[in-house]
């Protein structure tokens, strides 16, 4: 295969630049560097030691694979805080500038326990708990990370980065191209957002559509314990402004991951399911209502093929491309707002890309738009239910 | 008067040829001379510091020569603006540039600095130059920022200038996560995270402040209070216009923002209370001339007369000069050469920053992201192969 190099910044292609900077781009992205683990010694605080260490870049994995390829290690089994917090552990251990900024993350350990006992091993400055000023705290780890340092600034909700939304949309996003490349902003903002639990209106949001249209930030929701951990060390490691989409119902999963350290790509999508039928593109919680619906649909006959997309921003349309060329089927399940959510977006780069693939249109299922309402029954309808992705497939299928 | 009474003093003096070759060496003397600064300070739960400024003549007449190579240039943007090859937004700096070239003084290259989108002349204080100031202006490639920030986005990093910020207010958590860096490195260096008074009504500043005060970060936030923010002035817009006041629990100082030695004076001061007892306020009394941007005529919400007096009484160009004069490091006729190469520097800056290319378009889509983690996905049809890490 050629490596014909295409110079664009990561997001989705603009059909009408492509041709013009083939030739011209080539040699600006062979000149980019390539981030490795060596055995730099340790110059400084600020500086960084790295460790080296024996790396897996693994876009997908599923039980089976992991656990037959490292048959002498069977891993270990645990809760998908304790694999974000142990992600966030072995970065802050291997690389000195990586700190923690956010409410209640240090003496109180989290409030869904992502950061317990680090502020008692790393120091209070290293966790540092901040006071209620998302809109601050927020530029603050801008400002740092201007210097080199790496921080991770948890939003206690993600709803509550709201007020954060200009420090996040113009400094972490813009600076580095405003700056002409002289800055870099290696930040990582996550917390846990979605419907769950009956949190209310307010504390049951999807920022995920509001932040798609920023230009420099990369966005990845993770669903499972084996790539929150994968994805909590590629986006500290990224040099790029990262936001990681947690959900409140997924931090008590128990899964078995690698006892060896591994490292997730960030542009990646993962192959749930492979199947030739249709092609079902879901993300974060919304996976496990497919993975059931997917059940009954194998017993119906179906042969559904599952790609949780993982990374939202820049989309992988390659992966999505060749499953959508096999299937020529395509139904988004996402816990996202309808009008203007991922699901749109992708609805609209598919049509783009592949529309002669098609066999026919993309239906997108997402959330009603509507403040998510307190009553439990309520609740449940405003998301998609498995009983009703089934209802889609068949619709589409037939 | 003072012309004439020289005159007769030189006439007196059979070596007066001699006389002003040594002046010339003196401009060079670090020899210390005193000033007084045109008004004392004012304090908030601190003690200012003396009014007497200790300099040099090769300080005053760097003084001189830096403030009156900011007037010109921000002058001839002026000229370049209307003429329509800086577009957008350009908000000039002349009035204010005591502001920074005291600053810059009373500091090193690894003291940060942060400021708003009045940055021309800072981005000079901090060791730009005049070619990358007015490539960036007019949007070439040359620019600071590659041509893609413009006026609003000055940046340099090696030199511990951030910018270069648009949107009011911002740039102040910026500047205290830059003081948490400098505290998280414990490398004895402070920041200046400047704003104005229209800013210093913004919840980020005292979000900022109260974060930067409970942790002792090294940051000193600078208000350079104009007293116009945009056109609002700051009686209507502020309940309590004393913004060295308004830090409340953390110490401010009230500073003749004209007076560059005064300014200099309570930087230097500053800089020692950050660096052990965490945030101060400065707030700079100063004023522009020109509008809040070349968007702005500057007249129809102050009077020509005010704009006219304070140029006439405390112009910061005009003050360093008559202190030059009456300290004999230099003839009015010297001073006007400098200022006449001053000129000719900048018109020859903006000839070459005139003749430098627009970006290339492939500009257009680099430094979105910095690439190089894992596998790098470019679209539909990626053909790059998977990168494995070493």
């Amino acid at each position: 295969m050629a490596a014909m190099l295409q110079a664009i910044g990561g997001a989705s292609p603009s059909v009408a630049f492509s041709d013009h900077y083939n030739k011209s781009s080539v040699s600006s992205i062979r000149s980019f560097p390539v981030i490795r683990s060596d055995a730099r010694s340790s110059s400084g605080s600020i500086h960084g030691s790295f460790k080296p260490g024996k790396i897996i870049t693994k876009a997908t994995a599923t039980q089976t694979e992991s656990s037959a390829s490292a048959a002498s290690k069977p891993g270990h089994e645990l809760l998908m805080f304790e694999a974000l917090r142990e992600g966030l552990e072995e970065e802050m251990d291997r690389d000195p500038r990586v700190c923690v900024f956010g409410e209640d993350v240090g003496h109180y350990g989290g409030s869904y326990k992502v950061t317990k006992g680090l502020a008692q091993k790393y120091g209070d400055l290293r966790v540092l708990d901040t006071p209620i000023a998302e809109n601050s705290f927020t530029g603050m780890a801008v400002g740092a990370a201007m210097t080199g340092l790496r921080p991770v600034v948890e939003g206690m909700n993600m709803g509550f980065l709201l007020l954060a939304f200009n420090q996040i949309s113009d400094n972490c996003g813009m600076l580095h191209y405003t700056s002409g490349g002289q800055f870099t902003i290696p930040t990582v903002i996550r917390g846990p957002g979605g419907v769950g639990r009956q949190l209310g209106a307010e504390h049951s949001q999807r920022l995920e559509s509001y932040f798609q249209s920023i230009p420099g930030i990369q966005l990845v929701a993770c669903s499972t314990v084996y790539n929150a951990k994968g994805l909590m060390k590629a986006a500290i490691r990224s040099e790029n402004p990262v936001v990681l989409f947690e959900h409140v119902l997924l931090y008590n999963l128990k899964e078995r991951i690698p006892d060896e350290e591994y490292v997730l790509s960030l542009e990646e999508a993962e192959m749930v399911r492979p199947g030739e039928h249709i092609t079902i593109l879901t993300y974060s919680r919304m996976r496990y209502h497919v993975m059931q619906a997917a059940k009954t649909l194998v017993n119906k006959g179906y042969d559904p093929e599952v790609i949780d997309i993982r990374s939202l921003k820049p989309f992988d349309l390659y992966t999505i491309g060749n499953s959508v060329k096999k299937t020529h089927r395509v139904l988004i399940v996402e816990e996202c707002m309808r009008t203007g959510g991922i699901g749109a977006s992708l609805t609209a780069a598919i049509n783009e890309n592949f529309h002669d693939y098609l066999d026919a249109p993309i239906v997108c299922l997402s959330s009603q738009d509507v403040p998510t309402p307190y009553a439990g029954t309520l609740e449940e309808w405003t998301v998609v239910q498995p009983s009703q992705i089934v209802a889609a497939v068949e619709q589409l299928c037939k | 008067m003072a012309q004439l009474t020289r005159r007769t003093t030189d006439l007196l003096k059979p070596f007066s040829a001699a006389l002003s070759s040594t002046r010339l060496l003196t401009t060079t003397s670090t020899n210390p001379i005193t000033v007084e600064t045109s008004l004392p300070f004012t304090g908030h739960r601190i003690d200012p510091p003396s009014r007497t400024v200790e300099t040099t003549p090769q300080e005053l007449m760097s003084f001189f020569r830096d403030m009156a190579l900011m007037r010109r240039m921000e002058i001839a943007a002026d000229s370049l603006y209307k003429a329509k090859l800086i577009r957008g937004f350009c908000h000039l700096y002349d009035g204010q540039e005591a502001v920074a070239v005291g600053m810059e003084a009373a500091i090193t290259k690894k003291d940060c600095i942060i400021t708003a989108y009045r940055d021309h002349c800072i981005f000079i204080g901090r060791g730009g130059t005049l070619l990358q100031c007015f490539s960036e202006l007019m949007g070439r490639k040359d620019g600071c920022s590659k041509g893609k920030g413009g006026s609003m986005h000055f940046y340099k990093k090696e030199n511990g200038f951030y910018g270069g910020h648009g949107i009011v207010g911002a740039q102040v958590p910026l500047g205290c996560g830059l003081a948490f860096a400098q505290k998280y490195s414990k490398d004895e260096n402070v920041t200046f995270a400047m704003y104005g008074d229209g800013a210093a009504n913004q919840g980020q500043l005292f979000e900022a402040l109260n974060m930067a005060a409970l942790w002792d970060l090294p940051a000193i936030l600078v208000c350079e209070n104009n007293h116009y923010g945009m056109g609002t002035a700051e009686w209507r817009a502020a309940k309590s216009p004393s913004y060295y006041k308004r830090g409340d629990y953390v110490p401010g100082l009230k500073v003749d923002g004209m007076d560059a030695f005064a300014v200099k004076q309570a930087c230097k001061f500053a800089k020692e209370h950050a660096l052990k007892n965490g945030p101060i306020i400065l707030e700079m009394d100063t004023y522009r001339y020109h509008g809040h941007s070349m968007s702005d005529p500057g007249s129809t919400y102050r009077t020509r007369d005010e704009i006219s007096g304070v140029r006439q009484e405390r112009d910061p160009v005009e003050r360093i000069r008559k202190l030059v004069l009456s300290h004999d490091l230099a003839t009015e006729k010297e001073l006007k050469d400098i200022e006449k190469e001053v000129r000719k520097k900048v018109d020859e800056a903006i000839a070459q920053a005139k003749e430098s290319p627009m970006p290339d378009p492939s500009e257009l889509f680099t430094n979105v992201y910095v690439k190089g983690y894992g596998v790098e996905a470019f679209g539909a049809d990626r053909k790059e192969l998977k990168a494995v890490l070493p």
